[in-house]
């Protein structure tokens, strides 16, 4: 449902910021008009692969399902997923995703290292809407 | 002081599920105002309506809607919209008018009738909209957020789901004597701990319901009270509505991601505390003056990062704070002597201008069962979806 904020397949899964060429800024979800660093005179803002990696800074779950436009099978019962923010070093910034099916708040720690992944967010009969995930680094593929 | 203005009369409706529309609440809210203040609706110069989008009306709409169920008058109408700090700054709009010399009284209203569960963005395909998004994306409920916050402040500070708790409870018992608060039952520590988790750490009772609600003010010029016969008003000395500083980099409501630190080093204090000092330096106060506060508690766990974020004492101390009673009625420094949201719930346009009721009625000395002794200095604090502050400091 939006476009350019993750690229690649496999090992290669990345999440798409922008960087500002004035500044050095980094945006996710990626900026494309104007640099929001009110010192820059605004710069090009171009395409950057953000790091692979990060450390957890929280985590929670929803045990209810969330509300529309979230889309889930009303007829199939609740299954709640985890909830990561994740520190990326590098880029300076905490990015909010949902763990892979399976990681629960159980296994989850402030700190704990965690890389991005693909994954299904919902599919249908003509699409499967692809998304990022964030997996503790210690889990097997 | 020179930017005071005067609250003449406070007033709200009930909170609740009423299933009635928000200018009924909102209406009621401002009858109660201007007859706390002894004045006629026609001696309103101007109303201020804090904005609400529930209510069949395509649109954000509140000042003028009052003014026509109140009965057309000819007042300056002024509506404004800032997610949950809106009423903070139709407080604001209010006040400046009247230091402009553009009005002499001025009614501000809130109110809302809220939908059922979780708040929602509105409807279609609005991927240019960080709240759509985070639903279309994530699933991140406002819980979902609050989960965060509280998980993030048990790691780094050691809280603990027991603390959390004692917010409910003590908010509850507080709750429990205001007549206008939608729960009136105290509630116990066993009674959070058994009711059912919504976004880990956080349970039901950690969580603050949607609600239907209306409050309302009647400000005037410090002069205007002085011939009104008020020699001694309660007196708002500072409205904060700041927005915050770039980069912010506490993961905020709405938002999937925080700014980034690589160009720019993040700002010596969060956004919240940032709410809090502008409030300060604008009333010539610091949090060492306060004799209570009216806080945001959308969770229990939010309630404690208030208590550092306005200065009641420092990063990581609030759950002792807390256990030690300071913040309990009777305590050094109450806060939410209201009941807070845990007893009230959200009335989006409604709160900040309730949070600033209960300032009136501490200050006067009007709270009955939940009064805190000698209260001079009152601060309500607060934050809008998408980067709008809110806090309001009132004296007498």
């Amino acid at each position: 449902m939006v476009a350019g904020w993750f690229t690649g397949e496999g090992e290669g899964f990345r999440l798409l910021g922008t960087r500002c060429s004035a500044c050095a800024s980094v945006f996710f979800p990626r900026e494309d008009v104007f640099c929001r660093n009110p010192g820059c005179p605004g710069g090009e803002l171009r395409e950057v692969p953000l790091s692979r990696r990060g450390r957890v800074w929280s985590y929670t779950d929803g045990r209810y399902r969330p509300p529309s436009p979230y889309v889930s099978d009303p007829e199939l019962p609740w299954e709640p997923y985890a909830l990561i923010a994740v520190e990326l070093a590098e880029e300076r910034l905490v990015v909010l995703g949902q763990a892979v099916p399976g990681v629960t708040v159980a296994d989850l720690a402030v700190g704990m290292e965690v890389e991005v992944v693909p994954g299904v967010l919902n599919e249908d009969a003509e699409t499967v809407w692809t998304t990022w995930q964030w997996r503790p680094t210690g889990v097997a593929a | 002081m020179t930017g005071e203005v005067a609250v003449l009369g406070a007033g709200m409706h009930p909170w609740g599920k009423w299933g009635r529309s928000f200018v009924e609440y909102g209406t009621v809210a401002a009858r109660a105002a201007l007859a706390d203040a002894g004045l006629d609706w026609r001696d309103v110069g101007s109303v201020v309506g804090a904005d609400t989008v529930r209510g069949g009306y395509p649109g954000y709409v509140a000042g003028a809607t009052f003014a026509r169920a109140l009965g057309w008058q000819g007042a300056r109408v002024t509506s404004v919209y800032a997610a949950c700090a809106s009423g903070a700054q139709a407080v604001g709009t209010a006040r400046a008018q009247i230091l402009a010399g553009l009005a002499d009284v001025v009614l501000v209203v809130g109110a809302d009738s809220a939908p059922k569960g979780f708040f929602r963005p509105a409807g279609g395909d609005r991927a240019d909209d960080p709240d759509w998004l985070r639903f279309r994306v994530l699933g991140a409920t406002n819980p979902t957020y609050f989960g965060l916050y509280a998980r993030r402040r048990m790691a780094v500070h050691g809280d603990t789901p027991e603390d959390f708790a004692r917010v409910k409870v003590k908010n509850s018992a507080m709750g429990a004597l205001n007549p206008y608060a939608r729960y009136r039952k105290r509630v116990t520590a066993e009674e959070v701990a058994a009711s059912a988790v919504v976004a880990d750490p956080l349970r039901l009772l950690d969580i603050c319901a949607t609600s239907d609600g209306g409050a309302a003010l009647v400000l005037s010029s410090m002069d205007f009270a002085r011939r009104h016969g008020v020699a001694e008003p309660v007196r708002i000395r500072a409205v904060s509505t700041v927005t915050p500083r770039y980069p912010n980099t506490v993961l905020d409501l709405p938002d999937i991601a925080t700014d980034s630190s690589v160009a720019v080093p993040p700002p010596d204090e969060t956004f919240r505390a940032s709410i809090a000092r502008a409030a300060y330096e604008e009333a010539g106060v610091g949090p060492e003056d306060l004799s209570f506060a009216e806080v945001y508690d959308l969770s229990t766990a939010l309630e404690l990062q208030w208590y550092e974020d306005l200065g009641l004492c420092g990063e990581g101390e609030a759950a002792k704070l807390l256990r030690d009673g300071v913040t309990a009625l009777g305590g050094r420094i109450p806060v939410n002597s209201s009941g807070g949201l845990a007893s009230f719930g959200e009335a989006v346009p409604a709160q900040a201008i309730a949070q600033v009721c209960e300032l009136v009625r501490q200050l006067r000395g009007e709270a009955t069962d939940r009064q805190v002794e000698g209260a001079r200095v009152g601060v309500s604090a607060n934050q809008g979806l998408f980067g709008h502050g809110s806090a309001v400091i009132a004296v007498r």
